[in-house]
């Protein structure tokens, strides 16, 4: 049982790594970023069934954090769309370094 | 002397008392910043509480050092290390507020929350260094980065700004999953959270598990991010540029300082026993960021991106005090980090006299004859350039920082011969562009077309004296940060 948690948390966790990597807009990058806190949050529950409830209150603090990041998160998308009426982010590559 | 036992709540309380004085301050502040019209009179008022709540905490950190309070097993640490951590992270917290109050004015930024926000971050920040408990470190990162993410784009009228911010959110938020996940598996692997449980049993069991070897990198990953180490660094020369240039200071010192102290004690009470699996991972890491950090540096105009690879790259160097571990590292990091911290204020400080209303002139080329026109500031630039060189006597105390750096690299215990080779190369290569900002500073003709010196705010001015003051009092007398960081090691509790 543990170890098919875990796998389908990581599934989902990769899945919103290749998310973040290929999608151009700033919104669905960020609910990538949400969908990995949250298969984090499936190791954790699912962890807890071994080694007590430690690991359901992580899930309360994660979920607790990502809260306010989205708050502000969202908070700075608008402030971007203000500037140039899009949230894509063909124009702003991330990656150039 | 007194021990704290943290299973009685009061004495959990009393633990965190500055960390829980600083949030509490800062809210007290914060309503006060919200409750009237924003005007410039009230952005500097509330700086100027801020700055001193900043002093009541660094008092309160004072006298805990001094009482030489320890702590038994919980999920936060008393030791000198968390202290002399703490009281350089006030230290950048204070310049920063300094530098935004008359940043802010120049700028027309009347948001008075922004002092507030840095109180925020600061208080995350000494969670962090505090923190024995992978989840506290957890929390500390997300108290620091989400109030650093609004200080990023706090000129909302800049279209750089809000860019960069974005940037560093969405990047930030990235990472931010990565170590979280770390977490998750080093906790599926042994059971627990707490460092030093993790210490014994991983101790006990060895690194077998491939859980929590792939937790380990994932940590290694997420704390790259955040400390800004090559191949994790892409984020940081936009946002360093878009930023206000206090908080690039604050970024680039504060930021990197708290993410590095828990770093160093997650890496030193959690896996010491674990070193040979670690040791490669990190030792190309350090490499790496040395070498891209300087020689991308080379090839920078802005002043802004030029120092945000410079702070890359002594990620890098940082990076072989964590590598050299035991005392010797914690103290060559402390060190280091006092250091820097003075240094990259002072550079950023001038930064913000010479760039003009509006960030006008940030290319290194707009510092041309500057000798002439304000001597004080070109020489003081030239102290902060030589600082983060580690020029003998004139770069003084950066100086004693690499040198510090080198002995630890080479006193550890496994001595790591080749990257201080690899050290002192790269910093010769550093000198190709801090060396080129002197000279065209000294050299070159004045080429700006409006060269009248620009009005520089007195507490601007007053960070600039004090950080050349600083740096070249302690290149001679460097005794007592050497006696001080010596004495502020980590002390794990026993297994």
């Amino acid at each position: 049982m543990l170890a098919e948690a875990l796998a389908l948390s990581a599934a989902l966790f990769t899945i919103g790594v290749v998310g973040v990597l290929i999608r151009r807009n700033a919104i669905i990058i960020f609910m990538c970023v949400e969908l990995m806190l949250n298969a984090v949050n499936l190791s954790f529950v699912a962890l807890s069934r071994y080694y007590g409830a430690d690991g359901q209150v992580f899930v309360f603090f994660v979920m607790t954090v990502a809260a306010a990041e989205a708050a502000v998160g969202l908070a700075i998308i608008i402030s971007i769309f203000r500037h140039r009426q899009s949230v894509n982010l063909q124009n702003i590559n991330l990656l150039r370094g | 002397m007194r021990t704290f036992d943290l299973s009685i709540p009061l004495d959990l309380t009393a633990a965190l008392a500055p960390d829980i004085s600083l949030m509490l301050g800062a809210m007290v502040l914060l309503l006060w910043a919200a409750w009237g019209r924003e005007s410039i009179a009230r952005q500097r008022a509330v700086g100027a509480a801020s700055m001193l709540l900043c002093a009541l905490v660094a008092g309160m950190v004072l006298f805990f050092m001094w009482t030489d309070s320890t702590v038994g097993p919980g999920p936060v640490a008393m030791d000198g290390f968390r202290w002399t951590a703490d009281l350089i992270l006030l230290l950048a917290t204070f310049a920063t507020i300094a530098l935004s109050m008359d940043y802010n004015e120049r700028e027309r930024i009347t948001s008075a929350e922004s002092h507030v926000l840095l109180l925020l971050a600061t208080s995350g920040m000494m969670v962090l260094v505090s923190a024995r408990d992978l989840i506290i470190v957890f929390l500390g990162i997300e108290i620091m980065s989400v109030a650093v993410y609004v200080l990023a784009g706090m000129n909302r009228r800049s279209d750089r700004a809000a860019e960069g911010s974005l940037k560093y959110f969405l990047l930030g938020a990235f990472s931010t999953c990565f170590l979280l996940y770390g977490i998750a598996l080093v906790y599926g692997a042994t059971g627990t959270t707490n460092l030093t449980e993790i210490g014994g049993r991983v101790a006990a069991a060895g690194a077998t598990n491939p859980l929590l070897l792939i937790g380990m990198a994932l940590l290694v990953v997420g704390f790259g991010f955040k400390v800004a180490a090559v191949p994790f660094h892409m984020w940081a020369p936009d946002v360093y540029e878009g930023a206000p240039t206090p908080i690039t200071a604050y970024m680039a010192a504060a930021v990197k300082a708290a993410a590095f102290a828990s770093f160093l004690r997650v890496w030193m009470e959690a896996f010491p026993d674990v070193f040979v699996q670690w040791h490669y991972a990190l030792w190309w890491l350090a490499a790496v960021t040395m070498v891209a950090g300087n020689l991308i540096a080379l090839a920078q105009k802005n002043i802004k991106r030029m120092l945000a690879y410079s702070s890359i790259a002594h990620a890098g160097y940082i990076l072989v005090a964590v590598l050299a571990r035991g005392n010797l590292g914690s103290s060559a990091f402390l060190f280091y980090a006092f250091a820097y911290t003075l240094a990259t204020f002072g550079a950023f400080a001038v930064v913000v006299v010479l760039s003009g209303r509006g960030d006008r002139y940030l290319r290194i080329d707009d510092y041309a004859g500057l000798w002439t026109v304000r001597p004080w500031l070109a020489g003081s630039m030239a102290v902060f350039m030589l600082a983060l060189l580690g020029f003998p006597i004139f770069g003084g105390i950066g100086f004693f920082a690499k040198w510090y750096m080198l002995q630890a690299a080479l006193d550890s215990i496994t001595p790591l011969a080749r990257l201080s080779v690899i050290l002192v190369l790269t910093s010769v290569v550093s000198a190709g562009y801090y060396l080129y900002v002197v000279m065209v500073m000294f050299m070159r003709p004045v080429s700006r077309p409006d060269s009248d010196p620009q009005p520089v705010g007195r507490l601007t001015r007053w960070v600039i004296a004090a950080a050349a003051v600083l740096i070249l009092a302690f290149g001679i007398f460097p005794d007592p940060v050497v006696r001080l960081t010596r004495s502020s090691v980590i002390v794990p509790i026993d297994r």
